[in-house]
């Protein structure tokens, strides 16, 4: 099993995450965007997603929920921005409620999900760029409630301090 | 509402600004230090110190303490120790994500 290596900088409220798959390209990138896959893996367990609705598109999102061993219930929204097909997609992850109202209380991130193959393997390499309440207010309060389309590095210079 | 715990998002935002990285550098290798001192240090004036001072402040990564008519800033470690926990906890969630879409691939085959 290949490992997962990651990059750390917080004080630009970045990480990075990278894993090399011993998967075909096309393999890898339906696993991250189609429904019945993705719910396979997302979580990390114990926790399971069960989806509320799945849209893979730009303007599109992925409502679900991470349901815990003892039944509760942890309601997520995936905004996907940008997508590339099959080479990258950027998308907006955030807490919300079963109404995928979000939730101005909790921080969320953004993240650019960036494909390579190479032979017969895959690279995958996430960049996450963590919003703040603050920030996440911002964007709420900018009307991203829906449609979310905005390019990453538009949304970057509204985050900017 | 004032938290009191610094939590690793504030702590990120605060530090996502060049100037306040380097007064937090300045506080990591001096005990304590006024406004007037630091800014000596950056050639910026005292305003533009205090108003950093005060984001860092409330985002609990420096702390305040008044000693005679000073008034003294020192690193918080609690910050430095909330933003490694949850940074190592990210990195399990990713982990454990990354084996379990690896283990997916290779159970389609």
């Amino acid at each position: 099993m290949n490992k997962t290596i990651f990059t750390e900088m917080l004080e630009n409220k970045q990480m990075t995450v990278s894993r090399r798959f011993s998967a075909p390209l096309d393999k890898v990138w339906a696993a991250w965007t189609e429904r019945d896959l993705l719910e396979k893996w997302w979580a990390p367990k114990p926790y399971r997603a069960v989806s509320k609705s799945f849209d893979f598109s730009e303007g599109g999102h992925w409502h679900y929920y991470m349901e815990g061993p003892g039944g509760e219930k942890h309601w997520c929204l995936v905004n996907y921005m940008e997508i590339s097909a099959p080479k990258y997609f950027t998308a907006r992850d955030s807490f919300c409620d079963e109404d995928a109202n979000l939730n101005p209380n909790l921080p969320g991130n953004v993240g650019r999900n960036v494909f390579k193959a190479d032979g017969a393997e895959t690279e995958v390499l996430v960049t996450l760029t963590f919003v703040a309440v603050d920030d996440m207010k911002k964007i709420i309060e900018m009307g991203f409630k829906e449609g979310f389309t905005m390019g990453l590095d538009q949304l970057e210079e509204l985050l900017s301090v | 509402m004032k938290r009191m715990n610094p939590t690793a998002h504030t702590v990120m935002s605060a530090l996502a600004e060049p100037r306040r990285q380097q007064i937090v550098e300045l506080l990591s290798s001096k005990a304590s230090l006024n406004a007037s001192d630091i800014a000596g240090h950056f050639e910026v004036t005292l305003a533009a110190v205090s108003q950093h001072l005060k984001v860092l402040r409330e985002a609990k990564v420096v702390l305040m303490t008044k000693k005679a008519q000073q008034r003294l800033y020192r690193i918080n470690p609690q910050a430095f120790e909330e933003l490694e926990q949850w940074s190592r906890r990210m990195k399990e969630t990713w982990t454990t994500r990354f084996d379990q879409l690896d283990a997916l691939l290779n159970a389609s085959d």
